[in-house]
């Protein structure tokens, strides 16, 4: 019997798992390692919005084709772990009227099932809206608890006999004579010895890390951690995703999440996202943002805020574009090393299409021909990640 | 805006793997409006880069980063520095206690999630259903269409907080019995009236409620304990009376 290909994933955000879950189906070895745990990165601070597309439909179609299907899927493969009510877009000025029609024919393009309904209807269905709205969209968002998605992926990884390793910071790359890449070296955090992982093939998918992973060996990788921030309030004044009916911008996504809601977020670029200070300029910001949207937020209390940083991919530079949202290099293009990719950029809503497409490049470099299963594979209960 | 700086001192205790537990101290200077998460962060990247914890969404809806704050389960990531310690003042920050400990602030929470499972709580329910019993309910409650991530967040506070759980290893503990509860809003199945009717179920409890007071989220676990006991005895005097 041949030996399995054993891949070893740095990184257990969104895609480090999803990408886990992909390549055991395939029929993969795989080990993924993290210095933190599940989701501590950004991963875990994403607001939870499980996108329809309706953010990018008029921008960036690409995306939001991406954006729907992938929403479709994991409705299907990861109900446990997702509260889907719809969202709204709502008008509030002239500005976003003139966008409508623009918004509209977006959608429609991108074949995202939207309906316009009256300011009064929208009303009825989300008393606590802003009244002042002009115009009102339904659209498929959902929300999805952060932790528990990226969870409930390295728990099917682990059913289909991956391992993880949290709490494992990787310190060095091993390579063999020839130059490639064939394994790291981990601290284990909780014992403080150092542990070396082989494998054919490594994969950097430490997200707004990349770059700073990618340094250890020398090579660049332009991708700049680029922060926004959320506040979340402790009351839940609405059950769908409300979004300004607008081109993406600050503070224009208020989602509601167990008995909170939660405004999101704004954009700035820092060199080293390891700890991001809380701007309380930026609060302020989001409040009046969230009181635009919803006015009702003016009487709830503020319950926490947080930075999460983004992996944004610097597009001059060269690289695959697997799509405009996502990043994968393989460096041995770019740098004679075989054996080592990174992938970065990307979104918690298609961080299936992301490891998907990530692993297909795995398996073209290493001849193998399996295909993805990861579309119909329902994922099993997040819990069972903790007791294997 | 609020650009105060404070200095606190953080005692944080350490372990790892079976060598001796210790305490160690760290002085940080922070935004008394940041969070316990935040400093612990702070911390690990600007002081010890061996120091574990765990944490995930910074907003209470993961349940990942409970622990002891002065002595008292909080969630760090909602908990003002503003609100447990004063401008040059201390935090002690220890591990959630009933639970083995990995290393540093990292505990074994596998028994719980275990026996959460195996009692069937879901943690996507219907809006109605999502809610306390004694909640007063408005329109928009009752719409059954609508769904929502329930309130129990998996912190494992309860159970560090619970009398019962520190003295007896076998009890289920108030978070998986609170679970039991919100999943028998239905009519009570015989695989849960079998786990939580049990010497180391409903019974074992001591009305301490210390868990409803812990809790970071609304779940009331004690009430929910009680609430339960009512349900199991009516279901017993039913069984009574319909013995043919």
């Amino acid at each position: 019997m041949p030996t399995l290909p054993e891949a070893i994933i740095i990184g257990a955000g969104f895609t480090g798992c999803a990408l886990a879950h992909d390549l055991s189906l395939r029929g993969f070895k795989v080990s993924v390692l993290d210095r933190g745990e599940i989701a501590s990165g950004t991963s875990g601070r994403t607001h939870g919005l499980l996108h329809s597309g309706g953010r990018y439909c008029v921008n960036d179609q690409e995306a939001a084709i991406e954006c729907i299907e992938e929403n479709i899927i994991l409705r299907r493969i990861a109900a446990q772990c997702i509260e889907y009510n719809g969202g709204l877009f709502i008008g509030l000025n002239e500005r976003d009227q003139a966008y409508l029609p623009h918004f509209m024919a977006g959608a429609e393009a991108c074949k995202i099932p939207v309906e316009q309904i009256t300011p009064q209807k929208a009303l009825q269905l989300e008393p606590n809206l802003n009244p002042a709205l002009l115009s009102a969209v339904l659209v498929p968002d959902g929300v999805f608890d952060p932790l528990r998605l990226a969870l409930a992926f390295a728990a099917t990884a682990v059913e289909n006999g991956a391992s993880f390793f949290p709490h494992h910071e990787v310190q060095e790359m091993l390579f063999n004579g020839s130059g490639n890449a064939i394994g790291v070296v981990a601290l284990n955090r909780h014992d403080g010895k150092k542990y070396e992982f082989r494998g054919d093939i490594v994969i950097n998918a430490t997200g707004a890390w990349a770059g700073k992973l990618a340094s250890l060996v020398g090579i660049k990788v332009p991708v700049v951690p680029t922060p926004g921030i959320m506040v979340a309030y402790n009351q839940r004044l609405v059950n769908r995703v409300i979004n300004r009916l607008f081109e993406p911008g600050d503070g224009d996504i208020l989602i509601p999440q167990r008995r909170m809601v939660v405004i999101g977020t704004t954009s700035f670029e820092v060199e080293d996202p390891d700890y991001i200070p809380l701007d309380q300029d930026q609060i302020k910001q989001m409040y009046d943002c969230a009181c635009h949207l919803v006015p009702a937020v003016s009487q709830t209390l503020q319950r926490g805020v947080y930075m999460s940083a983004r992996p944004l991919i610097k597009t001059e530079m060269t690289g695959r574009s697997l799509s405009r949202t996502f990043k994968c290099y393989d460096h041995k293009e770019s740098e004679n090393i075989d054996g080592f990719v990174t992938i970065t950029g990307g979104k918690a809503t298609t961080c299936r299409a992301m490891a998907e497409k990530t692993a297909d490049l795995v398996c073209s470099k290493l001849g193998i021909s399996a295909i993805c299963e990861t579309k119909e594979t329902p994922l099993v209960s997040y819990r069972k990640f903790f007791w294997h | 805006m609020n650009d105060t700086i404070w200095t606190i001192e953080l005692k944080i205790f350490r372990q790892r793997a079976d060598a001796q537990r210790y305490f160690q101290t760290f002085q940080i200077e922070i935004n008394p409006d940041e969070y316990v998460l935040d400093a612990i962060e702070k911390v690990w990247a600007f002081h010890d880069r061996s120091l574990t914890f765990r944490h995930a969404c910074h907003h209470s809806t993961c349940g990942a980063c409970g622990m002891l704050v002065n002595g008292i389960e909080k969630l760090t990531c909602i908990t003002s520095i503003r609100s447990v310690t004063q401008n040059n003042g201390k935090l002690l920050i220890e591990p959630l206690r009933n639970f083995p400990v990995l290393s540093d602030l990292v505990v074994d929470t596998s028994s719980m999630f275990k026996a959460l499972e195996e009692i069937g709580f879901n943690q996507v329910a219907s809006l109605p259903s999502a809610c306390l019993p004694y909640e007063r309910k408005t329109l928009e409650h009752e719409r059954s269409e609508y769904q929502r991530l329930v309130d129990c967040i998996e912190c494992g506070m309860c159970i560090s907080a619970c009398p019962v759980s520190l003295t007896d290893s076998n009890y289920l503990g108030p978070a998986v019995l609170a679970a039991a509860h919100d999943a028998s809003s239905q009519p009570l199945s015989n695989k849960i009236l079998e786990i939580v009717d049990s010497r180391d179920g409903l019974w074992r409890c001591h009305n301490a409620f210390e868990c409803s007071a812990v809790c970071p989220s609304n779940v009331e676990p004690g009430l929910r304990i009680m609430k339960m006991r009512q349900t199991v005895i009516a279901h017993r005097i039913k069984k009574l009376f319909s013995r043919g």
